[in-house]
């Protein structure tokens, strides 16, 4: 293999040329999504399924829910260096790679998002203080400034460039102040989190996303900043499940992973206990006073089948699955539990974007439906081929799971 | 809402609009003379309605009953200038303010970066994006309000109840010698109220009792869209008509009273 040099010692990787056939299938995707993105930004936003009543469509969505499912970084973090739980170390360098691909993903999709992204800087030079979104650019900027920092180390620990003395010692010093960044790194992710629920939850004009609250944050902060780290865990760790199918390797102890599905379990439990007072409170008190019934929040495109889904199979269920240790020790069903989790916190985020702007406010305006076009998921799949190219190429040439070596003695 | 979220601004002028819903026909004059004052571009597609440029709208109102006590109503709809506006606060560069005199929500166009939040916070789609490049048909160029600037693709706009009318009804009463901040209520009147054929879109200052807005929007026939979420626009309306001024606001908890 002309690579062999470049791939870390003791371990196995399939022939370059089988390599790069997967990294070609993957291109041509990244093609396919950069002509779409060429596309929107040559003629304009009018090419995507977006319009006056849906400003937010599959976009905002998929960054929601990459930024929730990413939150696996900051956590995962936070648990490793700053609550020291030494197991986590085997799986923190893929949690750091995930976070800084949903975050760079997210940057992507919010350059296609914004009608003029040249001003994206506007955010730091016009920064309005009352705006949750104000927080939101400040932190995920900051933010993936810390997970680039954060992956440094992991790129300087590559065989060829480990050769260079100086690279070596500045990988070291990183590793040394790593929970110095953990810690900034939770500070700003808990702070985005809850501003990214934030943001729906000060929306007064809406009344599917509305929210009384604590001081200036509405419930809908802490609801988000708890369904991010309670999906965040199992995200990574069904990322490493999915390497391991892909490569037909171990790579994480089964313990490892069993433990995410535990920390996601408890987690997930508080964020819906938290949810369905939530739910309740929102249902017979705020909308009511709004001058809302609850069925009036759903019809046959957003029917409340997403919302018992959301709450149930997607929640309640997965949460007991997690917490009984007979569930998740079981490969299979602590999978499906992940799953499950996953897909709960992205209806979450689809029915706050989507829903919220389908319903009518004005009573003589009529509900709207929303359906994406190929733009959109071009250029959202093309940031799903960017993270797998990244991860395909980190896992190629960087030692990614610190187990693997031992995982593969019989 | 609880009330940290709430700005309360108080102007000594405050621009106010109302509408008398039995006068209008709907017949689109205020909408096509919004269109010329504030230099909107024509629709590429005019079949998309979702993706209207139009600042001003009118809606069709139904009681939904069958004929004879069927009825109908044309609703024409600005941005309601809100007391407490929903879009202001939310937008993360300042480009939309409810500071100034006058308490017109304003929006700045060179600064706004397109991001849309605005839009989603505001609960009468009074906003619109510029999906196309403005684009006049030839000739149709030398029609441009030059007191208006044009907007490229990508930004948010809105209705200003022709805020550059104001500034030169200023400008005339400085010169007259006349106090620009008590206007007389025919010095500064909107392009859509100016327009309108049956006369039912009044204008002028809701604190000036010499202005006729001040008393129609105090008549028990007034009301306003969406009172409940707290918005407080300055845009009324006028109906004597009960099934109309019922569907200014969606009314749960009074008919949940009303039915127990």
């Amino acid at each position: 293999m002309p690579d062999t040099q470049f791939i870390p010692e003791g371990v196995r990787r399939c022939p370059f040329s089988q390599f790069l056939i997967w990294i070609g299938f993957l291109g041509l995707i990244l093609l396919w999504g950069l002509i779409a993105a060429a596309l929107i930004w040559y003629k304009g936003l009018w090419v995507t399924g977006l319009d006056n009543y849906f400003g937010f469509g599959l976009w905002i969505v998929f960054d929601l829910a990459v930024i929730a499912l990413g939150a696996g970084a900051f956590f995962t973090g936070f648990l490793t260096y700053i609550l020291r739980i030494d197991q986590l170390k085997n799986i923190i360098n893929l949690a750091v790679v995930i976070g800084f691909l949903c975050y760079s993903g997210a940057m992507i999709i919010l350059a296609l998002d914004i009608g003029q992204p040249l001003r994206a800087w506007f955010g730091y030079w016009h920064p309005n203080v009352h705006s949750m979104l104000t927080e939101v650019i400040f932190c995920i900027t900051c933010y993936l400034i810390i997970l680039s920092i954060e992956f440094v180390p992991l790129i300087l620990e590559n065989r060829q460039l480990k050769k260079i003395s100086l690279l070596d010692h500045l990988a070291h010093n990183f590793h040394i102040y790593m929970p110095l960044f953990a810690g900034v790194g939770t500070f700003l992710s808990f702070f985005h989190q809850g501003s990214l629920g934030g943001m729906y939850g000060v929306l007064f004009g809406r009344p599917f996303v509305f929210r009384d609250g604590f001081f200036i944050w509405p419930w809908t902060f802490f609801l988000f900043i708890l369904s991010a780290i309670a999906s965040g865990p199992v995200f990574t760790m069904l990322i490493a499940a999915l390497i391991e199918k892909i490569t037909g390797r171990k790579l994480v102890d089964f313990r490892v992973k069993a433990l995410m599905g535990k920390i996601s379990g408890f987690l997930l439990c508080i964020y819906l206990f938290f949810k369905i007072l939530d739910t309740w409170a929102w249902a017979t008190g705020t909308l009511p006073k709004m001058g809302f019934s609850f069925d009036e929040m759903f019809n046959r495109h957003y029917g409340q089948g997403l919302l018992w889904a959301e709450l149930g199979l997607c929640g309640l269920l997965p949460a007991l699955m997690l917490i009984i240790p007979k569930v998740r020790n079981t490969p299979g069903l602590l999978y499906s539990a992940a799953i499950l989790t996953c897909i709960g916190v992205i209806i979450n985020r689809f029915v706050f974007t989507v829903q919220a702007l389908a319903i009518p406010v004005m009573p003589f305006d009529q509900w709207a439906l929303y359906i994406p076009t190929w733009t959109e998921w071009a250029t959202s799949l093309m940031v799903v081929a960017y993270s797998a190219l990244v991860i395909s190429l980190a896992y190629r040439y960087l030692p990614l799971f610190p187990q693997e070596k031992a995982l593969q003695k019989p | 809402m609880s009330e940290s979220m709430r700005i309360h601004h108080h102007f000594e002028i405050r621009w106010g609009m109302v509408i008398d819903i039995d006068k209008c026909t709907g017949c689109g004059a205020c909408v096509v003379a919004c269109q010329a004052e504030n230099n909107i571009p024509p629709n590429p597609d005019p079949f998309d309605r979702m993706r209207d440029p139009h600042w001003l709208i009118v809606y069709k109102l139904s009681n939904h009953k069958k004929f004879p006590e069927h009825d109908t109503a044309y609703l024409p709809r600005p941005c309601m200038q809100c007391g407490n506006p929903s879009c202001a606060s939310v937008c993360p560069v300042i480009a939309t303010t409810k500071d100034e005199e006058g308490g017109i929500v304003s929006q700045i166009y060179p600064r706004c970066i397109g991001c849309r939040y605005c839009m989603a916070a505001c609960p009468y789609h009074s906003r619109v994006f510029n999906w196309f490049d403005p684009v006049w048909p030839e000739g149709m160029d030398k029609t441009l309000t030059p007191f208006v600037s044009t907007r490229p693709r990508g930004v948010v706009e809105k209705c200003t109840f022709c805020h550059h009318r104001w500034q030169i009804a200023k400008e005339e009463a400085r010169k007259r010698g006349e106090n620009p901040m008590h206007l007389d209520e025919q010095a500064y009147i909107p392009a859509c109220a100016e327009v309108c054929p049956t006369g039912a879109i009044h204008f002028g200052d809701l604190h000036n009792p010499e202005h006729i807005v001040h008393k129609l929007a105090r008549s028990p026939y007034a009301f306003r869209i969406l009172e409940n979420l707290g918005t407080e626009p300055q845009v009324y309306y006028l109906s004597r008509r009960d099934w109309v001024r019922k569907q200014g606001d969606n009314h749960f908890r009074q008919e949940e009273k009303k039915n127990s």
